[in-house]
Order: structure tokens, then C-alpha cells, then sequence
């Protein structure tokens, strides 16, 4: 189980690119982050969660939906950390699983805006789906 | 016992400043590494010629290690920046030769890393060891 | 032929552990060469010196081998021996059968073996030494300090104060530099102005001192002891020696709209201006891009109201040349660009200032007379927002902002923190931190007591985006201990910006030869134990030139750095490494190979003349090295191509007999 964990998050760094052990903790990618109020865990803290190893949550959590993909936080990290791409990554490692689709294709009409450009709907489709 | 087991001929440069202080602390600290390796002292590792490297393999040598300080850190500000590219053209025309590349080296040890020192020499001598002896460049009028 | 003498050390149980030193000894005396071979308990002892110059005497050696510790050891100590028992130092090498031998080696005949294979090593490179004697050059007494900052002014009226001239090239009109802008200094929160002033003055008065104000170093050529320097005298249009500084022509001059640099550009001055008060020398200077009479020849005001008759239109940049013995380098740092920080608005917003900025609007001399008011309105502000650590530790991107920690800026947040709070009981003080670095004497203290006495709110976190509202500035930054998104109004927003080196320290750096490194820091000749020397003889390193520092921290270098000039100076005399480059005139060819990978510029070359065949002379380029300025590196020697370039004391038959006895 432990070990399952560990190569679950090599391979989110893997994938993600990102190096966290580069964090210095400033928190700027937080203070700088639009859709902060919307996540419950914040950008800073997907680095330091996937640094220590502390996973979990993260699988479970809304925020990686919450994620808008602004890249406000990869523009301005001093350390050159990126982390939307770890939460992208998180994002994919659950996506990736069987049934674990954020949208379904019938629950998507009801959530239909006429002011929401299509190609808005599709991409997010594609996005939060397989 | 002992006289039937091959013992390889080791030439080792090293600079003054960083190699040759490592190579001493690795002694200060008891590391051993194969009585074959010979350290001789220059001041810079830019002051090493190639025609030193070739005059070795002439003279019989089986490996030739080159120890400067690490890049940035040369004491003469540039030195080791200019042994880096003088060798890496030694090394492919020796390749060219014949002289297989493992029996040359070059190693940036700082005073500080006798134990890189010590690890270093314990792992070139065991590779120049498998490769056996030298007699591509050697000079046989030179032995007697 | 030598003669030889073999003195092998026990070193205690050191050697003679693992070595069997009357086996190395027995077998060494039957080199070539050796005339005399023998063993000693402790060779490094007075009694083993001893037998060494006795046996130098008795036997009529000319070079001797001591097998022993490490020649970083006592190389040294037999050199002297060696010298007193009359044969030269450089006659004597050590072979190290300790540190490399007999202290790694367990099996006592494979250390024996060994040790004498690099006594037979030794006594082949000693068969090739030569007598060497270090070349002599006299030293000109008198140093160039460059920057009349806190650094160049403390380095110059130490080294003055011993008694040597000292002039300082300073490319403003005045010297002072950046504690000039300052208003309080951290932590005992002295006046800036009140302490430095005082220093100003006394280098203007030192009969020792010569100040080029509103001038720049052209051109440096020589080496240590001697260089011969260029200063461009840049033409201020007034003559120094009859201006009286009375400031009349700055009151009079029409041209009223020129930006302040002295105030950073937040209130003008006029086109012929004294840059504050105290400024030394107190001359005028025409601004050339700015004054009317310069630009269209119609105006002249200044001119007549000069009841000294100072002003000269006609004046031309001047070049004075002047011998120095030591440079002293104290070019000092400028904050860093805030163009490139798009999310902090600082090209938005007048609101968002630096803090250097913030230092003149405290400043009682500054624009505002020392009164705390936003720039945009002359509001006083009721909510400061203070950002720490923009640009510094900042790694993502080389050209925003710099890998390395400012160090000072924890300090002077606080210090503006807490004087706010003094001054201003009112306004809400905030601060966003990373870290807060503060370590020296007093500082920790000082910052506790901005949080404890003067209430500042720290918050640990940083500031994602400053975006202006209204008249407000809505700062958006993360509490990281909180986890929390903060978003706060405030007033003034001020960023405790990075400090890089002068622009003018990369080209001088170039002009020196003295090496930089990536953030155009000079780099020191060991970052220990020689912290204020340049790796290049001659050239010393004062202040914040050398990397981030404080004012007690410069203060304390500056006067490091004038204890090593002055040492430099007090000597006659400079005897060199003899250990250096040596060209044969008859076999260069002139080809500059040497030249171009020398990294002291100690190669030079000459026209000299040879006598060709049948009664001709031949007019030849050859390659000479400058013994003075060599460090002995030897680079130049393997660049050679003809092979007329070779090292003393490592020349490369020497190196070829030590490989050759290795091989054996």
C-alpha cells in the first residue's frame, strides 16, 4: 500500500515535470490564485502535499476541478516551481482511472448555460473526462 | 603469490590547489585506494600537455587520470575550462589509437573531497585493471 | 651532474608504520645523482633540519629530496633549511610518502615499493631544477579607490590616515552614494546623513585625499604595485576650484523640469543643480542633456548671476593619467528594475514605491520635507502595505529578478515599519514575508520589537497581485498560516526591491581583469579567508561590490580591504613567485596563442631584433611575460605551439622525467 502510494506520486511528478523540492514556501502562487476561495486546498499546498507524499486528499479533493489552468502561479513563482501543472497532473492521475469522470455526458445538459461559449463546454468535457 | 597478479601503471595529474589537497585528505582521513596510482603535483591541471599523456602510454603506463578543480572553482579562475576541451580532443584521437577511453580520465576533486578522491581512484584502477595491460603506444626501445 | 641528498622522515610511526624507511633510504642512495642517503626519526625537527644542512655542507649537495609528509606541509620548512645551509630554495623537493603512501597503503612492501618509486620520482625533477630567484618590482605609493560611497569613503580615510595619498573616482558630482538617500540606519536608527556627513567632510579636508568627483576610470593597464590608470574627468561646466557652492545659479537656471535622480525622479531640479546640501565637493554641475545655453547658446543666466565667475560653457571632458600601487574597487549596488513585476503595478501605480523611494519620502531632506504622503495625491496614507523579498530568491526567471538573497531588506522593512508606527501611530502596518532574515548583532531584537512594541502585523506569506482601485491599492497575498486568502485595501504599497551590483562594475571588471561571477558580483581570492582581495594581484574589494551587505558589514570590509592596501604599500619592494612563465625569444613565433589564454594578461609582446644569416637583422615579435603578474598556472604553456613557452619549477621536462620515473 505504502509502496503504491510512493510510485503513484513519482509518477505524478513525473508527469507534472515539476521538481517540488524547488518550493521555498512563499506562497505566492496562492496569494496570486484566482479560483483560491473555490479550492479546498490551495496551490501551495498540492506542492508541499506531493513533496511530502501526502497524496490522498488531494485524490479525493473538488479543488482539482477547481483549478481554472490560469498558469497565474507558474507566471509568477520565484523558483520556477509550476505548480499548475502538479495539480494538472493529480488531476489526470484520477481522471485516468476507471469511472472516475468528474462530467458525465447526461448530467451535462443541466448544467447548460446559453451564455457559455460551446467551445467552452466541449473543451471542459474533454478535460474533467477520459 | 602476489607476482603473478597484474599490476597496472597509473599516472595521476593533479592540481595543486584542489586535486592534490584532496588526494592529502583522503590520506588524512586513512582512505585507501591502489599503491599502483602516482600522483604528480602541477600547479594548474591546464599545465598538463598532452604530450605528458602520450609520454606516459609511451613509457608504458596503462591509465592516465587528470584531477583539476571543479569548473568555477579554478584557482586561476579559467584553467580547468581549457584542460576540459585540450583533453576532450586528447581523449578521441587516443580512442582513435587504439588506447580504449576508459584507460583516460579527467576528474574534478575539490580539497575538500577526499573521499571522491579515494573513490575515484578506486574505481579507475578496477576499470584499467579488466582492460588488462597497455601495449598499443608503448615504446618498447623504452623497455629494458 | 647533482648532487643529491635523500632524507627520509619516519614521521613518528607515521611513516615508518607501513614504510620501511631504511629499505627506501638503502635503495634511493643508488640513484644517479645521490651522493649521500639517510633516515631520520622527524626530519621537520630542528635536530632533523639539522642533519639536512650539515649533510648540504659536508657533501657539497646542490639539491636535496626529503621524503616526507606533504609538500603543502613543510615545502616551506626545508626551503628555508635548504637557504640557510646556502643552496636555493627552489633546489629542494619533497616526495609525499605520507598522506599519499604510507597512510593509505596497509601491506608494508606495497607501501615500501611505492615510496620508492616517488623518491626515484623526486630526485628525476630535482636533476632538472634550477636555481630560482623571485623577480623584484617597486611599488608606487599611492592607491585608487573607485566609488565614493560608504565603502570608497571608510577604505580611503584608512588608507589615508597611514599616511599614504589615496584619490577616489566617483561618476557622480558628488560622493555619499547610497546612504546619502537614507534616512535612518538599522538598527540604532542614527541619521544617516548625521554619521556620514561628518566622513564626507573629512575627506574633502584629508591633505591625503583627492576626490574625482563626476568622473569615470577610462582605461587600467600594469599589475600590481604598478598600474597606470586613465580617469576621464567628465566636463560639469563649472570650474571646481572657483565655484564657492553658494547654490545661486541653482535657484536662478530657467530650466526648471529636470527629474531628481537624487530623489528618485519624485520631485525635478533644475538643469545646473548640487545634488543635496551636504554634497562633497559643493560645485554645481550643468546637466548637458537639460541646460538650454548648452543645447540652443541662448540663455546663459547661470553665468551672470555667478558672482565667482565659475561657469565655463567651453569646458571639455579632461583625461588625467596617474600612477597607482593598489586599486580598491567599491562600486557598490543599485535595487534592481521593477519594469518586469507587471503584478505588483509599480508602472501603474505612483502608490507602489520602492523602498528606497520610501527612504526619501522619510527623509527630512526629501520632496516631501519628511512628511509621509502617497505620491499620487499628497494624501497621508492610513494602510501601508510593505512587500518583502521581490526579486530576490528568485530563481524562475534570469532576467525579472536575481537567484540571491538581498540580506539587507528584512532589516530596513522593519526599520520602516517601526518608523512608521513611531511617527504615524495611525497608520496600519503590514508586512508580507517569506522569511524574515535577520541575523547580526541587535537585529533580531530590532525586528521583534517592530512586531511587539510597534505592533506591525507580519504575515507569512507573498503577495500574488497588486491591482489599483479607485485611490485604493487592493493587495492580494496568501497567510500561509492562516490558509488564507487576504485581500487588503491599502494606501501606500511599498516593495523592498532586489540589489544588483553597478552597472559600471562589469566593464570595470573587464578594464582589471578581476573575475565576477554570474550575478556580476566580484569574486574574492578565497571566500574565507582572503574575502576582501580580487583573485588578481593588486585589486582589492570594499562594500557591497563584492556581494549584499549592510552598512556595518561594508564599513567593517571597507576597513579590511585598506589594512591590505596599506600592507601593499608600506613595501618597497614586491617579490614575486618565481614559479612563473618563461618564453624562449628563439623559438616564439610571435603567434599570440599564449597571449589569448593568459588570465591575468601577464603576456605582452615585443619587436626585438635578431641576428639573421650573412650580417642581417631580423626584426622578430616575441611573446614576454610580465613576472609581476603571472601566477604560474602554466595555461600558456601547453597553448604554445613551437614550445618556446615553458613554467619554472614545473618545466615540462621536468614533469616528462617525473613520468618517466613513474613508468620505469
Amino acid at each position: 500500500m505504502e509502496n503504491s502510494k510512493k510510485d503513484l506520486c513519482n509518477e505524478i511528478i513525473r508527469r507534472s515535470g515539476v521538481n517540488p523540492r524547488k518550493c521555498m514556501k512563499c506562497g505566492k502562487c496562492s496569494g496570486t490564485c484566482p479560483a483560491y476561495d473555490e479550492m479546498e486546498y490551495h496551490p501551495h499546498q498540492f506542492v508541499y502535499m506531493v513533496e511530502t507524499g501526502d497524496i490522498e486528499p488531494l485524490l479525493k479533493s473538488k479543488s482539482i476541478y477547481r483549478c481554472l489552468s490560469c498558469f497565474a502561479c507558474i507566471d509568477r513563482c520565484p523558483r520556477g516551481v509550476e505548480p499548475a501543472k502538479i495539480v494538472e497532473a493529480v488531476r489526470l492521475s484520477v481522471i485516468r482511472q476507471q469511472d472516475n469522470n468528474h462530467l458525465k455526458a447526461d448530467d451535462l445538459p443541466a448544467m447548460l448555460d446559453e451564455e457559455l461559449p460551446q467551445q467552452a463546454i466541449v473543451s471542459a468535457f474533454r478535460k474533467y473526462t477520459k | 603469490m602476489q607476482v603473478n597478479e597484474y599490476k597496472p601503471k597509473i599516472v595521476a595529474f593533479c592540481c595543486n590547489w584542489c586535486s592534490y589537497a584532496g588526494a592529502d585528505l583522503a590520506g588524512s582521513n586513512r582512505l585507501s585506494y591502489p599503491a599502483e596510482v602516482k600522483v604528480i603535483r602541477v600547479p594548474c591541471s591546464c599545465r598538463v600537455n598532452p604530450m605528458f599523456i602520450l609520454r606516459a602510454f609511451q613509457r608504458g603506463a596503462d591509465g592516465v587520470i587528470l584531477c583539476g578543480c571543479h569548473p568555477g572553482d579554478c584557482h586561476y579562475t579559467s584553467g580547468n575550462y581549457y584542460t576540459r576541451r585540450r583533453m576532450a580532443l586528447l581523449f578521441s584521437m587516443l580512442e582513435y589509437l587504439g588506447i580504449e577511453k576508459e584507460r583516460t580520465r579527467v576528474e574534478w576533486v575539490s580539497a575538500a573531497e577526499g573521499a571522491k578522491f579515494a573513490q575515484t581512484m578506486n574505481d579507475f584502477v578496477a576499470t584499467v585493471k579488466s582492460l588488462g595491460e597497455n601495449k598499443r603506444l608503448e615504446d618498447l626501445r623504452c623497455k629494458r | 651532474m647533482q648532487r643529491i641528498g635523500v632524507f627520509v622522515c619516519w614521521c613518528g610511526s607515521n611513516i615508518a608504520g607501513t614504510v620501511d624507511v631504511q629499505a627506501v633510504s638503502d635503495a634511493l642512495a643508488k640513484e644517479p645523482g645521490v651522493v649521500f642517503s639517510t633516515n631520520y626519526q622527524y626530519m621537520c625537527s630542528q635536530a632533523g633540519q639539522d642533519m639536512i644542512k650539515n649533510a648540504i655542507k659536508e657533501h657539497n649537495l646542490t639539491g636535496v629530496v626529503v621524503c616526507s609528509c606533504s609538500p603543502r606541509m613543510h615545502e616551506a620548512t626545508f626551503r628555508k633549511t635548504a637557504t640557510s645551509a646556502g643552496i636555493n630554495p627552489y633546489m629542494v623537493e619533497i616526495a609525499n610518502i605520507r598522506e599519499q603512501c604510507s597512510w593509505i597503503h596497509k601491506d608494508m612492501a606495497e607501501g615500501t615499493e611505492k615510496a620508492i618509486v616517488l623518491g626515484r620520482t623526486a630526485i628525476a625533477k630535482v636533476h632538472l631544477n634550477a636555481p630560482l630567484v623571485p623577480g623584484e618590482s617597486p611599488v608606487t605609493k599611492r592607491a585608487l579607490v573607485i566609488g565614493g560611497g560608504i565603502a570608497g569613503i571608510q577604505t580611503a580615510l584608512d588608507i589615508a590616515d597611514a599616511g599614504f595619498e589615496v584619490d577616489i573616482v566617483e561618476k557622480k558630482p558628488t560622493i555619499g552614494g547610497k546612504m546619502a538617500q537614507l534616512d535612518k540606519t538599522f538598527p540604532t536608527l542614527d541619521c544617516a546623513a548625521c554619521i556620514l556627513t561628518p566622513k564626507m567632510v573629512d575627506v574633502a579636508q584629508h591633505e591625503k585625499i583627492r576626490i574625482f568627483s563626476y568622473s569615470e576610470v577610462e582605461h587600467v593597464a600594469g599589475f600590481v604595485g604598478n598600474f597606470d590608470v586613465t580617469i576621464k574627468k567628465k566636463a560639469r561646466f563649472v570650474k571646481e576650484d572657483v565655484c564657492t557652492g553658494c547654490g545661486l545659479c541653482t535657484e536662478k537656471c530657467p530650466q526648471k523640469k529636470v527629474p531628481n535622480e537624487f530623489n528618485l525622479g519624485m520631485d525635478n531640479r533644475r538643469a545646473i543643480y548640487i545634488p543635496f546640501a551636504q554634497a562633497v565637493p559643493k560645485v554645481a554641475t550643468i546637466d548637458a542633456d537639460y541646460c538650454t545655453m548648452l543645447k540652443t547658446g541662448k540663455c546663459g543666466v547661470c553665468s551672470k548671476v555667478c558672482t565667482a565667475k565659475a561657469i565655463d560653457y567651453t569646458q571639455k571632458d579632461e583625461f588625467i593619467e596617474e600612477k597607482y600601487g593598489a586599486i580598491v574597487v567599491a562600486t557598490g549596488f543599485n535595487p534592481i528594475s521593477m519594469d518586469k513585476f507587471d503584478e505588483f503595478a509599480y508602472s501603474q501605480s505612483k502608490d507602489v514605491i520602492t523602498s528606497l523611494e520610501f527612504e526619501r519620502l522619510m527623509n527630512a531632506a526629501g520632496p516631501t520635507a519628511g512628511k509621509l504622503v502617497r505620491p499620487s495625491d499628497g494624501v497621508h496614507p492610513h494602510k501601508i502595505v510593505f512587500v518583502q523579498c521581490v526579486g530576490s530568491r528568485c530563481a524562475s526567471c534570469a532576467e525579472k529578478g536575481k537567484e540571491y538573497c538581498s540580506k539587507i531588506c528584512c532589516m530596513y522593512t522593519a526599520k520602516h515599519a517601526m518608523l512608521t508606527r513611531d511617527k504615524y501611530p495611525d497608520t496600519d502596518v503590514t508586512v508580507f514575508y517569506i522569511d524574515v532574515r535577520t541575523p547580526g548583532k541587535q537585529f533580531d531584537e530590532f525586528y521583534r520589537r517592530a512586531v511587539e512594541e510597534y505592533g506591525v502585523h507580519y504575515i507569512k506569506g507573498m503577495v500574488g497581485k497588486v491591482s489599483p482601485e479607485g485611490n485604493k491599492l487592493i493587495v492580494q497575498g496568501s497567510d500561509l498560516i492562516a490558509n488564507k486568502q487576504l485581500k487588503i485595501e491599502a494606501d501606500l504599497v511599498v516593495l523592498a526591491a532586489a540589489i544588483e551590483p553597478d552597472k559600471s562594475a562589469r566593464p570595470l571588471a573587464t578594464m582589471l581583469t578581476a573575475s565576477m561571477d554570474t550575478n556580476d558580483f566580484f569574486t574574492e581570492a578565497h571566500p574565507k579567508l582572503r574575502p576582501v582581495e580580487s583573485p588578481t594581484a593588486g585589486i582589492f574589494l570594499s562594500g557591497a561590490c563584492q556581494g549584499p551587505k549592510d552598512i556595518p558589514e561594508t564599513v567593517s570590509q571597507a576597513g579590511a580591504a585598506a589594512a591590505k592596501v596599506i600592507g601593499l604599500l608600506s613595501k618597497d619592494k614586491l617579490t614575486g613567485n618565481p614559479c612563473v612563465a618563461h618564453s624562449d625569444e628563439m623559438m616564439c613565433n610571435g603567434c599570440s596563442s599564449c597571449e589569448k589564454v593568459c588570465p591575468y594578461g601577464a603576456i605582452t609582446y615585443q619587436d626585438k631584433e635578431f641576428r639573421g644569416p650573412n650580417r642581417t637583422t631580423l626584426i622578430r615579435r616575441v611573446a614576454q611575460v610580465n613576472e609581476a603578474v603571472c601566477q604560474g598556472c602554466g595555461c600558456c604553456t601547453v597553448a604554445c605551439p613551437s614550445g618556446a613557452m615553458d613554467l619554472k619549477g614545473f618545466a615540462s621536462k621536468q614533469i616528462m622525467a617525473e613520468v618517466d620515473a613513474i613508468c620505469k
